[in-house]
């Protein structure tokens, strides 16, 4: 995400960037089947539905049906959307459970009032930001999706978009667009200080005043020290800027607890942390 | 296609009368029957939500009327006969080639491999 020409929405419409080739990697690379389905996990997980109660969901740039797919394992039901041709003939050909249609959600959403009981989109939001025709026009494409979004939700249910914001300006102008249309909620971000592991769910409440849930791995950072911190840790082993020597215990403690932060997967510290092996290991 | 998203969906083309759009009119070449788990609960619930009348028109339009009663009796909740064709004609039966018209501005949608083309070109938009 470090240079702009990197970022997907800026070869072309998403219409013709998912192609045929594009579209296989979403069946064929594990990496990439891995992460989407875990940020559907978590995305259904913020929907807070009600447990033992089947749903009628939307899924908003279905794709491949990926998403569908942990959605259908949960035993919901749901109806998927998505712009590009080739990624739905993977759907069809996978024989996925929902009901797909080939549709711009910058048009508008085709349904009745009311009708679905929550909504999930992986990584499509961000595609409404950009202008790939003349007639297009970011924020009225954004206000006619949320308006129309909001409508087809029932009252009291929740929609959650991941997205992949490129700066905090196309965030501010998402946010207010869904605000305009009458959502309350915002953003909830799962590892904020991790570059890779760093996710942004837009949670969207309809005619409720839930309270937004808390980001993965935001504990730490949220803590902010009232009163000075009483320690006898023995400073002699902190350099003049703070920082520990390196490969003394303190250093990898702080290495752990930074990593952890970030989400990655770290052992637990223990009294043998940092001990040097005996030289006849 | 399943006939639950016919009965939810209504067209977006712009300037249409407010409610309009809906119900859009089916011209099937080709159906299929896919079985599909039950759930009783799931359907039931979804009763209120239908618009009975387009759903009937709908299973009509592809050879189905006698399956489904003029109006959902009371206390279907439990009417677990009534509830399994209902299952049936809402999500096993599929349309797979044909088109959606809608009945207000004529605009067709065509449906291939089971998917509704519903995008609108620049100048509908």
């Amino acid at each position: 995400m470090a240079g702009s020409g990197r970022r997907p929405e800026h070869r072309g419409p998403p219409e013709l960037f998912y192609d045929e080739a594009e579209a296989r990697k979403y069946t064929q690379n594990s990496r990439v089947v891995e992460i989407q389905s875990q940020m559907s996990e978590r995305a259904v997980e913020l929907l807070g539905l009600p447990e033992d109660r089947a749903c009628l969901l939307l899924d908003v740039g279905c794709g491949s049906g990926l998403s569908g797919d942990y959605i259908s394992e949960e035993g919901h039901y749901w109806i998927g959307m998505d712009i590009s041709p080739a990624m739905l003939d993977v759907a069809v050909e996978r024989e996925v459970e929902g009901d797909l249609l080939l549709a711009d959600v910058g048009h508008g959403i085709p349904f009745r009032p009311g009708m679905f009981d929550g909504c999930i989109s992986i990584s499509a939001v961000q595609w409404l930001c950009n202008a790939d025709k003349k007639s297009h026009s970011p924020p009225k494409r954004l206000y006619r999706f949320f308006s129309t979004l909001y409508t087809a939700l029932a009252r009291g249910s929740r929609a959650v978009l991941q997205l992949y914001p490129e700066n905090s300006e196309q965030l501010e102008l998402i946010t207010a667009q869904a605000m305009r249309a009458g959502f309350t909620g915002g953003m909830v971000v799962d590892y904020p200080n991790s570059a890779k592991a760093k996710k942004f769910f837009l949670c969207l409440f309809v005619g409720t005043s839930g309270t937004l849930p808390k980001g993965l791995g935001t504990e730490c950072a949220s803590e902010e020290p009232h009163q000075a911190k009483f320690t006898n840790e023995r400073t002699r082993f902190r350099n003049v800027k703070g920082k520990s020597v390196k490969k003394s215990r303190d250093w990898i403690l702080e290495k752990k607890e930074r990593r952890r932060r970030q989400g990655k997967e770290v052992r637990a510290d223990t009294k043998y942390t940092g001990r040097k092996r005996r030289p006849r290991f | 296609m399943k006939l639950l998203t016919h009965n939810l969906l209504s067209s977006h083309v712009p300037g249409l009368r407010p409610g309009g759009g809906f119900p859009l009119r089916i011209e099937a070449a080709e159906v299929r029957v896919r079985p599909v788990p039950f759930n009783a609960a799931f359907v039931s619930r979804l009763v209120p939500r239908l618009r009975w009348d387009a759903l009937r028109e709908a299973a009509e339009s592809l050879g189905r009327p006698s399956e489904l009663p003029p109006e959902p009796s009371p206390g279907y909740e439990t009417d677990e006969e009534f509830l399994r064709r209902l299952h049936h004609v809402l999500l096993e039966v599929e349309v797979l080639e044909g088109s959606l018209q809608c009945p207000d501005s004529g605009r067709r949608f065509p449906i291939s491999r089971g998917v509704p083309n519903l995008l609108l070109s620049e100048d509908e938009a």
